[in-house]
């Protein structure tokens, strides 16, 4: 049967020893970033928090029984944030973290977008645009449960969003929640000056849609509108994010799109996480 | 009596289906094809998503997902072409049980015109993994493979027309195997859909007044393609011809002439809408006609692969 969870995303450092998860999360996602293939690194340091907030505090999910019929549903319709969503399922206990190391490399499950063989993972995604219209049908078998799905913000320029958020609201799914990673990046630049967002909240109100916005990096202003409910409508959740969160070095930076870490980059960035780690618990 | 057209056919069986299966969901699209249907107790399992393809999909590949089973309606160009990175991503790499329901394929919008023709829709559609690719010849085949279709673990495609066409009065089909409806050694002639198998016959009796005994095969099921029954019937002939109401490339014939080359290498000729969308304006049959899918051009055709003659302009 699945339950919320119960775990904690502050605090002390684990039984894993490194710190609180998300900072475990952010060396995942570095380490898979340094292997054979590389990653999409800002777009999944962005998402650490949303998903950590989902999978440790909201989501009714039991690792031990991934196909629970009583699940909630959870759709990465950001499937280049693959590899957030990996180590944020290891952590949760989906599979052994160990596993992460396997990444990208032959015979692994675990491929640059996600793909239903990994445990927890819902549907494939990859091509943007598909996590909405799959929501509405996840919605529709069962009122009684909650289907969330993340949108990357240059994905909203997919007409298929838009054609999808029509019908979410215009059925009433109130058990639809939309977060959108609004880091304003997307491969050729800012998404302002590529097809212009804004006023993205009145987009979302005028297709029926309630908003909430909240700092993408802050658990609890995400715990707070991930958990709000309207009667009759469904939610969007406008979580304002930093790409390549967590690495200076790559904070708001096209360039963080994919990367491929050689050995010093690596080191450094991993330094560079655990000095962030230290300063936080001191 | 006339039968009602496969897409009735289809719409009042699966109205019966659903009010004793909770499974069963009928997804539309505006189609109009459910207007004052009484779905009754499964009223709840009928969703008009309205004018919006891809979202048709996705929502068909969540319910399924979530372990029912939905019928999804369209029209077969829409399916095919608009939504087919859903049939691709969402529904066949997940195989999942989605009964793509594409009326108005071939021809059979007629003079709507080439926007609403659907002449491409089995050469994407066979391409997709896990697809069972049907296209039933009349309303009662129609029904049966409905039927033999909802417990089928993957998706399915069934391609349906218009308007009604007549009743084969031939026997039960079964999914995955052809329909032999003449038996001959003369020539092989594969067809798929009401109007070329009926124009088949037509050949077939066109040249049994010449002596030559056609065999005709109803390939309903295009994917998975009944390979040993196709072969023993080419080998058996010598030469054959495919029939469909579909481009020459890629349906049908392309599905054949794969096969014999790789089992029995055979000359086929392939008989279908050559490469041009349709330029003229009229009805179904005025374009099957215009456009050379007729009894007459199927039995001229197999005069000059028996003759081996190279007069026909059907022919390279």
């Amino acid at each position: 049967m699945s339950t919320p969870s119960t775990s904690t995303t502050t605090g002390p450092a684990t039984a894993r020893g490194t710190g609180p998860v998300t900072d475990r999360i952010r060396e995942h996602i570095v380490a898979m970033c340094a292997g054979p293939e590389g990653g999409h690194l800002g777009g999944s340091m962005s998402l650490v928090e949303i998903l950590t907030t989902l999978y440790f505090q909201v989501l009714r999910v039991d690792p031990a029984d991934p196909g629970a019929e009583d699940r909630d549903i959870c759709i990465l319709s950001k499937g280049h944030g693959a590899i957030a969503l990996y180590a944020v399922l290891a952590e949760r206990g989906f599979f052994p973290a160990e596993e992460l190391a396997t990444f990208g490399r032959p015979g692994s499950r675990l491929m640059g977008h996600p793909v239903t063989a990994v445990p927890g993972v819902e549907m494939a995604t990859g091509s943007l645009g598909h996590g909405l219209p799959l929501a509405n049908g996840f919605a529709l078998a069962d009122p009684a449960r909650r289907c969330f799905v993340i949108v990357g913000d240059g994905e909203l320029q997919e007409g298929s969003v838009w054609e999808a958020a029509m019908s979410t609201a215009g059925l009433g799914l109130d058990n639809v929640t939309v977060i959108v990673d609004r880091n304003g990046l997307q491969i050729t630049g800012r998404t302002e000056d590529t097809v212009p967002l804004e006023p993205l909240a009145d987009r979302w109100r005028a297709f029926g849609w309630a908003v909430r916005e909240a700092d993408g990096h802050d658990q609890a202003q995400l715990r707070e509108a991930l958990t709000t409910r309207v009667p009759g409508r469904p939610v969007v959740v406008i979580a304002r994010t930093v790409k390549g969160n967590g690495l200076p070095a790559m904070q708001d930076r096209v360039e963080s799109h994919y990367a491929r870490l050689g050995e010093r980059q690596f080191a450094r960035a991993i330094a560079v996480l655990r000095a962030r780690a230290r300063r936080r618990c001191s | 009596m006339t039968p009602p057209p496969t897409r009735d056919a289809y719409r009042d069986l699966l109205v019966k289906l659903m009010a004793d299966d909770s499974r069963l969901y009928c997804l539309d699209s505006d189609t109009g094809l459910f207007a004052g249907v009484d779905f009754a107790s499964a009223a709840d399992r009928y969703i008009n998503v309205g004018i919006a393809e891809h979202n048709l999909m996705g929502v068909a590949a969540g319910l399924a997902a979530s372990g029912k089973i939905p019928f999804v309606n369209t029209m077969a160009t829409f399916a095919t072409t608009r939504a087919l990175e859903a049939l691709k991503v969402d529904i066949a790499y997940s195989g999942l049980p989605v009964r793509v329901v594409a009326t108005h394929s071939g021809l059979s919008a007629g003079h709507l015109g080439p926007t609403h023709h659907a002449l491409e829709d089995l050469a994407i559609v066979r391409a997709l993994p896990g697809f069972t690719v049907v296209t039933p010849a009349d309303a009662t085949a129609t029904e049966e493979a409905i039927t033999q279709s909802v417990d089928l673990p993957g998706p399915v495609y069934l391609r349906l027309g218009r308007k009604a066409t007549p009743a084969l009065e031939a026997g039960p089909i079964e999914l995955g195997r052809v329909q032999h409806l003449r038996e001959g050694t003369g020539v092989a002639i594969f067809a798929c859909g009401p109007h070329p198998v009926l124009a088949c016959l037509r050949a077939a009796d066109l040249l049994a007044a010449d002596g030559i005994e056609a065999a005709v095969v109803n390939v309903h099921t295009l994917k998975p393609l009944d390979e040993h029954a196709i072969v023993t019937a080419a080998r058996a002939a010598g030469v054959a011809i495919t029939v469909e109401e579909h481009w020459r490339c890629g349906g049908l014939g392309g599905a054949i002439a794969e096969t014999l080359s790789e089992h029995a290498p055979t000359r086929v000729a392939r008989i279908g809408m050559p490469d041009t969308f349709a330029k003229v304006v009229g009805g179904q049959e005025h374009l099957l006609d215009h456009y050379g899918i007729t009894g007459e051009r199927i039995a001229a055709t197999a005069l000059t692969l028996i003759g081996g003659t190279r007069n026909d302009p059907g022919l390279p």
